[in-house]
């Protein structure tokens, strides 16, 4: 065994510790001798805690696994996990992962009392009528008139915008922050043709309405939809 | 095998049932075999607008529930021969019939009637999803205010979900020229953009139609009427016809007065 070799390898960074784990050999070695390993490393440490980056190269672990492992790290005083890397997902997380970045067109007119609710982000070819409500991870861009509640980002993604040919909503929503259309909005032939954008203002954290071009100097992600 | 009409709005006292029995009247002066059902089950009164209380001996729920014919709760109108009522129950609430129940009654209905006009109640419960059961088109009537055009959007979402139902169509109600002219009112235009179906028809305001509704005469009977010309209008666009939109102008042009002064109206 000895001049094998060894499935736990630890190395030293300036940012914490990089621990790789061999992909080949049985799951249950390498829990032997990853608590072999830490064990033998018994320094105490002064200071703060020491991450951790587990390496897991091609295995896949599961969410049970990744706990075990967690768990004996933390188990030795000075060390915790900041993150695993592994090179495979499962295939749920894939597709989640894929959702999260897919745009999803429909072709509809959303009306008064229908939700619409969308992974990733929405490409509405209709209307949002007052009363009806538009959700999506990501961004959500109406091709006409946006006059009921659009919530965009709704995991809590700052990034994401709300676009729409026609901006005269209840209510907008990017991630945690709310606003209202103003009380007194009687400019309806105002901005008639002009496309508007809704995004969080990193500055004071509020959403604020600007011609879309502007925007797509402001925020280059955008540009994933070319 | 004729055609069942659901009339419907969602919010209450638009005019469903006065838009119900003129419907019917205008289809039946035009010589179709119409029934109107009545499915406002504990709160009937298609039967009081076409004056016809006083004949109802049995109803939908007696008819649903077995107590009799179809033909023997089938009211004939006084005035058309073609045109007939089958009645809601007055004592019963909602839930005393089932939307199967509905189904094949309209369906039965359908053998012997060109078209069939259901009077839907109010509200998106039990009584609009009986209503709509045996329906194979659709029309919703809103006014131009902002609530009830809320209500209608509504209704359409839920109408558009129905595989059985054609797309709806709209009859804009109680539009009041000098109102809708000083922005006081929702414009047609805005109203379309935003539920954004098929306009059957526009009818006006016309205290003509109040007085009728109370003598038990639907407002179609009387030609004079605005009201009444806009219902015959929606009638012929039932039929198929195409029929220009009236015109908005209620004040009377040179030519007309003149004719009025003849006498000649």
């Amino acid at each position: 065994m000895s001049n094998m070799q060894p499935l736990v390898t630890i190395r030293g960074r300036k940012d914490g510790l990089v621990l790789s784990l061999n992909d080949k050999c049985s799951y249950d070695s390498l829990i032997l001798e990853l608590k072999e390993k830490l064990l033998v490393d018994t320094r105490d440490h002064e200071g703060p805690l020491i991450p951790v980056r587990v390496e897991a190269g091609f295995r896949y672990l599961t969410k049970e696994q990744k706990d075990e492992i967690t768990d004996i790290i933390r188990s030795k005083k000075k060390l915790y996990v900041d993150e695993f890397n592994s090179h495979v997902l499962s295939k749920e997380e894939c597709e989640n992962l894929l959702k999260q970045t897919q745009l999803t067109s429909k072709t509809t007119i959303v009306r008064s009392g229908q939700v619409l609710e969308i992974e990733g982000d929405l490409l509405l070819i209709g209307d949002v009528n007052p009363g009806a409500r538009v959700i999506a991870t990501g961004s959500i861009y109406v091709m006409g008139s946006l006059r009921g509640i659009a919530h965009a980002g709704k995991n809590g993604n700052h990034d994401a915008v709300i676009a729409a040919s026609l901006m005269k909503p209840t209510q907008l929503r990017i991630g945690e922050v709310i606003s209202r259309s103003p009380d007194n909005s009687n400019d309806s032939k105002n901005g008639q043709n002009t496309m508007e954008c809704a995004f969080v203002d990193p500055t004071v954290k509020q959403i604020a309405i600007d011609r879309i071009q502007s925007l797509f100097k402001r925020n280059k992600q955008l540009a994933r939809l070319t | 095998m004729g055609e069942a009409i659901v009339i419907t709005s969602g919010k209450g006292g638009v005019g469903k049932t006065t838009t119900s029995a003129n419907i019917g009247t205008v289809l039946a002066l035009q010589g179709k075999k119409v029934c109107l059902v009545d499915t406002d089950i504990g709160l009937r009164n298609l039967d009081v607008v076409m004056g016809l209380e006083n004949r109802i001996i049995y109803d939908l729920v007696d008819v649903a529930d077995g107590r009799c014919k179809l033909n023997q709760a089938l009211i004939k109108d006084k005035r058309f021969d073609c045109l007939t009522l089958l009645p809601a129950a007055q004592t019963r609430d909602k839930s005393a019939i089932t939307p199967e129940q509905m189904k094949k009654i309209i369906d039965d209905l359908k053998r012997e009637y060109d078209y069939i006009i259901i009077d839907c109640p109010a509200g998106i419960e039990q009584g609009y999803k009986n209503a709509v059961a045996g329906a194979d088109k659709a029309i919703v009537v809103t006014t131009p205010e902002i609530s009830s055009v809320r209500d209608a959007d509504r209704i359409i979402g839920l109408l558009e979900q129905d595989e059985n139902l054609s797309s709806p169509r709209l009859i804009i109600n109680r539009i009041r020229n000098h109102m809708m002219k000083n922005g006081d009112m929702l414009e047609i235009d805005e109203i379309m953009n935003v539920l954004a179906i098929d306009l059957l028809g526009i009818v006006m305001d016309d205290e003509a139609v109040i007085s009728a509704t109370n003598k038990g005469e639907p407002i179609a009977l009387n030609p004079s009427s605005k009201a009444s010309i806009a219902y015959r209008n929606i009638g012929r666009r039932i039929l198929g016809e195409s029929v220009p939109l009236m015109a908005l102008d209620d004040k009377p042009g040179f030519f007309q007065r003149v004719k009025k002064l003849l006498g000649m109206r």
